[in-house]
């Protein structure tokens, strides 16, 4: 009955308005959504591209909000304010140590839960999503929670003591929210992996750890790079977890965090930069690869 | 005695030596992890909920409810802004990105890829500096209303559309108005729309669409039910993605908004960062998290179907 009702409503209408500007809707109809589409777009880059700009500006005064003059300043000195060195290097080694723990365990437990059948796999996959389900602001809340407790009775001096907060709880805290995120990316590759092979590798006399390492692991691998590109980018980028456990300890977002209410320096916007211009590079990269790789086969 | 056997140079099998426990052992580093680090400190933190207590005494569990009392009398406009900015975003972002994932889905064509690297290229920035990025552009001075005020002479001019939330002084600004706020979540969920949406309706059978035409139905009627219902689990997962982190978020509210528009997530950051008020903090952050798990549990009903969510 909608359907009847709707149908007289818009057909003239439509062409009403062909008839007065000459089937400028005729034009127009098919190029509404790629138009949106490419306004979407252009919201999504426009502050990306603030970013880049401003990177060139020699602010007046200690904010880079408002367009002064041109500068390589900022370029020629990334590293100019004290600290931000420091918490460049504090970022990256989080974001390689946690990525390369969380992809080994992660990537155990997705080959566990793809290939055997055990008890008490409903729970575990719930355990697994529960992380990615759960707002940060709770996951970094609940971590300083556990933290401060095991610096204070009743659990004092029976625990190690993991307050007051800084780079090893920022890592613990990194691995566990990316062990979610390896898991899942792991598993979807696993799904479509073809049993046979193994069968055939066996067969030919290997045994199962020389079957894994020459026949698995090589046809999950991109799965797992790809996991671990995912883990070492959340990583790189969180501030909301990381701010709960980080105490004094600062990382990029934490370091741009705590100097952007008495200053916003150039280097900010460099770095952010570089980091961007790098993952582009690098994402690139491995698609052409992987696109080429894809071609030849 | 499998053939593997007979030909393995060192001994019996990793099968053999490890037998059943081989799952068990693969899982137990992740498992514990996730048991330390998640389950417990959310048991923890259920704990300091219920205690009373201070950072240089010690907490002590006293099952007070006090802690939810304060929480919930005096933070009510903070909870309610949450829901409100947050359900903002979330709507906006499924009124964009349905659209735009629709666009890449069925038309993108040979741009396909491009498109979708696009959309995930503000991945490859900071969260904050994207952030800062909006704080530069929706200034009062900045490219955007810098041209407006000086060029068009808008100065003081009140836009009626948009009524009192972007006046500031008498004078139109974006920036620190609920509009900057809710643009700056929209803008930062939006990627988390359009990707699940995309792969839902990339999923769907152009043939289906087809079929419902040959049987007269009209293009809105074969998108409505066709189309939409096929693409129900991306918009539950677009949906999901988007509003919780927005609902927990604290820092589009703190350089976009204004004192008056803080959201709860300012609030758990406040009290048990710069306060040191664990049992305050805590049960603000559980009332947060049950409030989530009820909405989702009532959402996934709504949308009607439980195979969403498998």
């Amino acid at each position: 009955m909608a359907d009847a009702t709707a149908l007289p409503q818009t057909a003239p209408t439509a062409t009403t308005a062909s008839k007065r500007s000459g089937g400028f809707w005729h034009w127009l109809q098919p190029r509404i959504l790629p138009m949106f589409t490419a306004l979407a777009i252009v919201y999504l880059m426009v502050p990306i591209a603030v970013m880049i700009v401003f990177s060139f500006n020699k602010p007046d005064g200690k904010f880079n909000y408002i367009w002064n003059e041109f500068s390589l300043d900022g370029w020629a000195h990334p590293f100019a304010w004290p600290g931000l060195g420091n918490a460049v290097i504090t970022s990256l080694a989080v974001a390689v140590l946690s990525t390369v723990i969380a992809t080994i365990i992660g990537t155990m437990m997705g080959l566990a839960l793809t290939r055997y059948s055990f008890r008490g796999r409903g729970a575990l996959n719930g355990i697994i999503f529960l992380p990615m389900a759960t707002p940060e602001i709770v996951m970094g809340a609940s971590l300083l929670t556990l933290f401060v407790a095991t610096a204070l009775p009743p659990l004092a001096g029976t625990v190690p003591t993991l307050y007051p907060t800084g780079f090893l709880t920022i890592l613990i805290a990194h691995v566990m929210f990316n062990i979610s995120y390896v898991v899942v990316t792991v598993k979807a590759r696993l799904a479509g992996f073809d049993r046979r092979l193994e069968e055939a590798a066996m067969d030919l006399g290997a045994n199962e750890v020389t079957t894994f390492w020459k026949v698995t692991f090589p046809l999950i691998f991109p799965g797992i790079m790809a996991a671990a590109l995912l883990a070492f980018s959340l990583s790189i980028d969180d501030f909301v977890i990381t701010n709960f456990v980080s105490g004094t300890t600062n990382t990029f977002p934490i370091w741009v965090y705590s100097i952007q209410r008495n200053a916003l320096p150039v280097q900010i916007n460099v770095i952010g930069s570089i980091i961007f211009i790098g993952a582009v590079l690098l994402v690139g990269l491995t698609t052409i690869r992987s696109g080429r790789a894809a071609r030849i086969r | 005695m499998t053939a593997a056997t007979a030909h393995a140079p060192t001994g019996p099998t990793f099968r053999a030596r490890f037998g059943r426990a081989v799952p068990y052992l693969l899982l137990a580093p992740g498992l514990l992890w996730l048991v330390f680090f998640y389950v417990i400190p959310a048991i923890q933190m259920f704990t300091y909920s219920v205690s009373t207590g201070s950072l240089e005494r010690g907490f002590e569990m006293t099952f007070t409810a006090d802690a939810y009392a304060t929480a919930l009398d005096t933070f009510g406009k903070q909870f309610l802004n949450s829901l409100l900015y947050g359900g903002a975003a979330t709507i906006l972002t499924l009124l964009i990105g349905f659209p735009v994932a629709y666009t890449i889905a069925f038309r993108g064509g040979r741009y396909k890829n491009l498109i979708l690297f696009l959309v995930i290229a503000p991945f490859f920035t900071s969260f904050l500096i994207r952030t800062i990025s909006w704080k530069i552009l929706l200034g009062d001075e900045g490219p955007l209303l810098a041209p407006l005020r000086h060029g068009f002479g808008l100065i003081d001019a009140n836009i009626p559309l948009l009524g009192h939330a972007g006046v500031i002084d008498g004078r139109f600004s974006i920036l620190n108005t609920p509009i900057a706020q809710v643009a700056g979540l929209t803008y930062n969920f939006l990627p988390f729309m359009i990707l699940p949406l995309y792969v839902a309706l990339e999923k769907i059978d152009p043939r289906l669409i087809e079929a419902a035409e040959d049987l007269y139905a009209n293009r809105g009627a074969a998108f409505r039910r066709v189309t939409l219902p096929l693409a129900l689990p991306g918009v539950f997962a677009g949906t999901l993605l988007t509003f919780i982190p927005a609902m927990g978020d604290y820092i589009n509210a703190e350089l976009l908004g204004n004192t008056q528009t803080r959201m709860i997530g300012n609030v758990i950051q406040n009290r048990l960062l710069l306060q040191n008020d664990y049992p305050v903090g805590s049960a603000l952050s559980f009332i947060l998290m049950a409030g989530i798990l009820v909405a989702v549990a009532v959402y996934a009903r709504l949308l009607g179907t439980e195979q969403l969510t498998g």
